[in-house]
């Protein structure tokens, strides 16, 4: 390692020819353990995956766009809402979300790398890995039997669907492979950034100085901790009933059905929060500084991240309401998961207490953790509905649940995620991200995603359950199943155009000079792109806001805590 | 920006005349089969000169709004809300909807709350910026910061504390309102047995066990308690307008009930993905007068027809792997596939999806996979004058 040595690696070293010089670059990436650059392919392998799952939704959508529709047969259609899905969850959402934290949780602390880089480089490299062995089933999953090619048994796998007698061939062993490799990626991770966050911080820098998103991926880390060996030995059980004759979930031989769907919901759902607090954490950063205010309580906000960790953990039937559990069991978790909605409640009337009095800039970043707020309420209410018991033996399975993971996901995550990116690409690469193309980009996405999937609500409620690859005419479905489909090109469209911008602003995008958005947190106050040690002297910090104190020397935080 | 709009415009267009009207040979099929390059699905091998597709006359749809249905204000069964959620016409899914609209308004009144501080907050923001630029202060000159509020903070998380307080409590009267832990009063058992991708109903009584597959008859007013069993994978009950759905879990058994207010068919379909043909494993619930329904049962309850003229038939079916799967009460007790004993009675084929008629039940068993592809009965490859013995066989059925 040469951090702190003065001299920087990434210099190229004198080569024999060009090509000799390329494989030189790649093998800095490819052997690296620095975080922003791990950080980066994380982000980068993430958004390939997400071309790569959105243009399975696009072919599920072509294929529903009318009733009876032959575009793709049903063996291919379960495929595409199996891969989309696990695609998004395990191979978007969280290398992302993960990636965002590898980058920006030394620079905000004012550490010079995560605690355990090496450590870091591998967690990613076993996330690729899984990722690919995931999609090589298309090529090898026929096995033995010559049946099958991905995995189609949904992503979250019900037993006993994927036993030996239903899912023939090996799809459904790379599914539980891949997921179990990266899941081990994952939770190398979630232990770094555990280190990192309570070992490294800078001095002056207490807990309760920290940025909202250090707060939140420590309790992500937690969730990871907690939640994804649940996972994984699930799979491991399920490989055991798959290729040693085990019969865990085997109802013929006594095994259960049920703890399949228990053991994976309790990884299930606190994934659902390891997926939305990373994205809470680029609002609650980039709102008080586009308000030019500071964030609105602080320590409330603390405690309802935490709250939620907590709670998070206590709600996982609420997907098996119609598992038939039984009317205490049910009213229990109904009882919690109406109770996680006070803290998240929280969340979201802090974040208009920070934009209230505030003086708004409408920059991209802006705009989409704006567009975040309001479709996360969208997304939480209709989350309260589903909690309602009775209400879930109506909607539950049906395109009402389809849209509302949606709102939270897509409305929630994948608009904080882009709101990050825009945030902070200057910040990686040291040019800025082309703003007329980023409203655009917004302004796409925006009314593609609504055009999608709040028709979804409307199917729903009309009947039409998900995962089915035709519907019958006539039930009154067409219409918002057409508009839903209409919704995509509008997407893609958007996504495009923020490629181009990608392409496009690393070649001649404006200087972004080291603090383009006069923010407030460490990462701030380093070169953009920082050097590979990050801070040429370790920082000091003053308060939750140390480069406010530097800026407003008259006026420090530090008063006021 | 030419490039943009334009690119915008190439991209929709295209996508609606995609997404448009299969015609045969069009664009859609084209690109289907690209498609199938790429992930070649695990179909039956096709001889080389294959017969053009088998395409049906009518829908179920079409065949439902044909249907004679005497009583006049009897609920609808094609069009839009015929599966609706909103459209109960039983007293579990009227409870369901009750409660849905309460649940409903509060989340419409927290909505606009919430939305409309966000829609103020943001246009207050826009004209502070607006104010502050204009008035030439310093640029960098900040907001008044604001760290937090006491009060208010406790404000807005004691109000969501009670809301949800009330959610809950509400929430547990319904369920305790439907009930569905015990029998209803004066029920009648049905049971319910899912299979890979069709449904089985058995009525249990002292005369002997009905049994039928995927077109369910139950008498109008008197409580249906429902008794779900899996033969195979996960499959879920729901008929949107007679009650919420319940899963019917291999190993485990579950309970829910209905009461049909009308008379009337009632539509709907597995809910939990099961397989590849998920998608059409539909259910039809005929809600029959107490008169007709026992005159409907007692039908049932007798062996099957033996008619002299399609002997030859009824020997293809004997004399074929047929038997293995399908139970005629007097000739066969295969349990894989559906009960045929009085199949001609039934309006349906492949689980709800194909209306019946003799073409229709020819193409089946000709190759049930052209119909349906990946269903579990296979082609037995017959003749066609064995076909259509089996097919006439089949017809007198009733």
């Amino acid at each position: 390692m040469t951090i702190g040595s003065g001299h920087s690696s990434l210099a190229p070293l004198p080569g024999p020819s060009p090509r000799g010089r390329f494989w030189e670059s790649v093998m800095q990436w490819a052997i690296s353990v620095d975080h922003k650059k791990l950080a980066m392919m994380y982000i980068g392998a993430g958004l390939i995956f997400f071309l790569v799952g959105g243009i399975e939704a696009a072919f599920m959508r072509l294929q529903l766009a009318q009733a009876g529709n032959n575009v793709v047969d049903p063996a291919t259609f379960n495929q595409l809402f199996t891969m989309h899905g696990t695609t998004m969850v395990f191979l978007v959402g969280m290398p992302i979300l993960l990636g965002f934290g590898n980058y920006l949780i030394p620079l905000m602390v004012g550490a010079r790398d995560m605690a355990f880089p090496r450590l870091n480089a591998f967690g990613f490299w076993l996330f690729i890995f899984g990722g690919l062995l995931l999609y090589f089933s298309y090529v090898g999953a026929d096995g033995l039997y010559g049946a099958g090619t991905a995995p189609d048994v949904g992503w979250f796998a019900y037993a006993p669907l994927t036993s030996r007698t239903f899912s023939r061939g090996n799809s459904t062993d790379y599914w539980i492979l891949g997921i179990m490799v990266s899941g081990f990626g994952s939770m190398t991770t979630a232990i770094n950034f555990i280190a990192t966050i309570l070992c490294m911080r800078c001095p002056g820098m207490k807990l309760m100085r920290m940025p909202m998103i250090a707060w939140m991926m420590l309790v992500v880390a937690f969730l990871v901790l907690v939640a994804i060996p649940i996972l994984t030995a699930a799979q491991a059980m399920l490989l055991f009933d798959r290729t040693l004759g085990a019969h865990f979930f085997d109802p013929e031989t006594q095994g259960s059905a049920i703890l399949w769907q228990h053991l994976f919901w309790f990884f299930g759902h606190p994934e659902v929060y390891i997926l939305i607090l990373p994205a809470f954490g680029f609002v609650s950063e980039i709102m008080p500084t586009f308000s030019r205010k500071v964030i609105f309580g602080y320590p409330l906000m603390v405690a309802a991240t935490v709250g939620i960790g907590f709670i998070s953990l206590g709600v996982w039937a609420h997907h098996m309401f119609v598992v038939g559990l039984g009317p205490v069991l049910d009213s229990f978790f109904g009882a919690t998961t109406f109770l996680i909605s006070v803290p998240t409640g929280i969340k979201i009337f802090n974040w208009l207490g920070t934009m209230w009095g505030g003086r708004l800039q409408f920059t991209t970043p802006m705009l989409f953790v704006t567009g975040f707020v309001a479709m996360f309420v969208i997304g939480g209410l209709t989350g309260i509905m589903l909690a309602t018991v009775p209400m879930t033996w109506q909607l539950s399975d049906s395109y009402f649940v389809v849209g509302h993971f949606h709102y939270v996901l897509f409305g929630g995550t994948v608009f904080g995620i882009f709101g990050a990116l825009f945030y902070w690409f200057p910040k990686a690469t040291g040019r800025l991200l082309n703003e007329r193309l980023g409203k655009w980009t917004f302004w796409l996405l925006f009314i593609g995603f609504t055009l999608t999937f709040m028709p979804m609500h409307i199917s729903g409620a009309l009947g039409m359950p998900r995962r089915i690859y035709t519907y019958e005419v006539d039930r009154g479905w067409e219409i918002w199943n057409l508009i839903s489909s209409i919704g995509v090109p509008v997407q893609m469209a958007g996504v495009a155009i923020f490629l181009w911008n990608v392409v496009r602003s690393l070649r001649k995008g404006e200087v972004a000079g080291d603090d383009p958005w006069d923010a407030w947190t460490l990462e701030w106050s380093t070169s953009s792109p920082p050097p590979e040690w990050n801070f040429d002297r370790i920082p000091t910090c003053t308060s939750a806001r140390p480069l406010w104190d530097r800026k407003h020397p008259e006026d420090p935080d530090a008063h006021y805590e | 920006m030419f490039g943009v709009r334009s690119v915008i415009t190439i991209v929709f267009v295209a996508w609606i005349f995609l997404a448009g009207p299969s015609v045969p040979g069009g664009p859609a099929e084209a690109f289907a089969s690209m498609v199938q390059v790429t992930a070649p699905p695990p179909a039956p091998p096709v001889p080389s000169a294959a017969p053009p597709p088998y395409t049906m006359k009518e829908s179920v749809a079409e065949m439902d709004a044909r249907l004679v249905v005497c009583d006049p204000d009897a609920p609808p069964v094609s069009g839009a809300g015929v599966t609706g959620i909103f459209a109960p016409e039983s007293p579990p899914s009227r409870e369901i909807r009750d409660l849905s609209y309460l649940v409903f308004g509060i989340c419409i009144v927290i909505f606009v709350v919430v939305q409309g501080f966000l829609v103020v907050a943001i246009f207050r923001g826009i004209r502070d910026r607006r104010l502050a630029s204009q008035s030439g202060n310093d640029v960098s000159a900040e907001p008044v910061q604001v760290y937090g509020s006491i009060p208010i903070e406790i404000a807005w998380t004691v109000i969501p504390t009670i809301i949800v307080f009330v959610l809950t409590m509400v929430t547990i009267r319904t369920l305790r309102d439907i009930d569905i832990t015990t029998p209803p009063e004066n029920s009648m058992e049905v049971v319910a047995i899912g299979h890979q991708w069709w449904w089985e109903f058995r009525y249990p009584g002292p005369d002997g066990e009905v049994v039928t597959a995927n077109e369910m008859h139950v008498p109008v007013g008197r409580p249906i308690w429902l008794r779900l069993e899996s033969a195979d994978v996960i499959h879920s009950f729901w008929v949107p307008r007679l009650a919420g759905k319940m899963d019917l879990i291999p190993g485990r058994t579950n309970y829910t009930w209905f009461s049909a207010d009308r008379k009337g068919i009632f539509l709907g379909q597995c809910a939990e993905y099961c397989g590849t043909q998920h998608a059409h494993m539909l259910i039809r619930v005929y809600a029959d007068e107490p008169a007709d329904f026992e005159t409907w049962l007692d039908h049932q309850r007798k062996p099957a027809v033996i008619d002299a003229s399609v002997e030859v038939g009824r020997r293809v079916f004997a004399e074929y792997a047929c038997l293995n799967c399908h139970t005629i009460d007097g000739l066969s007790d295969g349990m894989f596939g559906p009960n045929l004993t009085h199949l001609a009675s039934r309006d349906t084929i492949g689980s709800g999806f194909i209306p019946l008629d003799r073409d229709n039940l020819r193409a089946w068993i000709d190759d049930p996979n052209q119909l349906k592809p990946g269903c579990n009965m296979p082609s037995l490859k017959l003749d066609p004058p064995e076909l259509d013995a089996v097919t006439d066989y089949l017809m007198t059925l009733h």
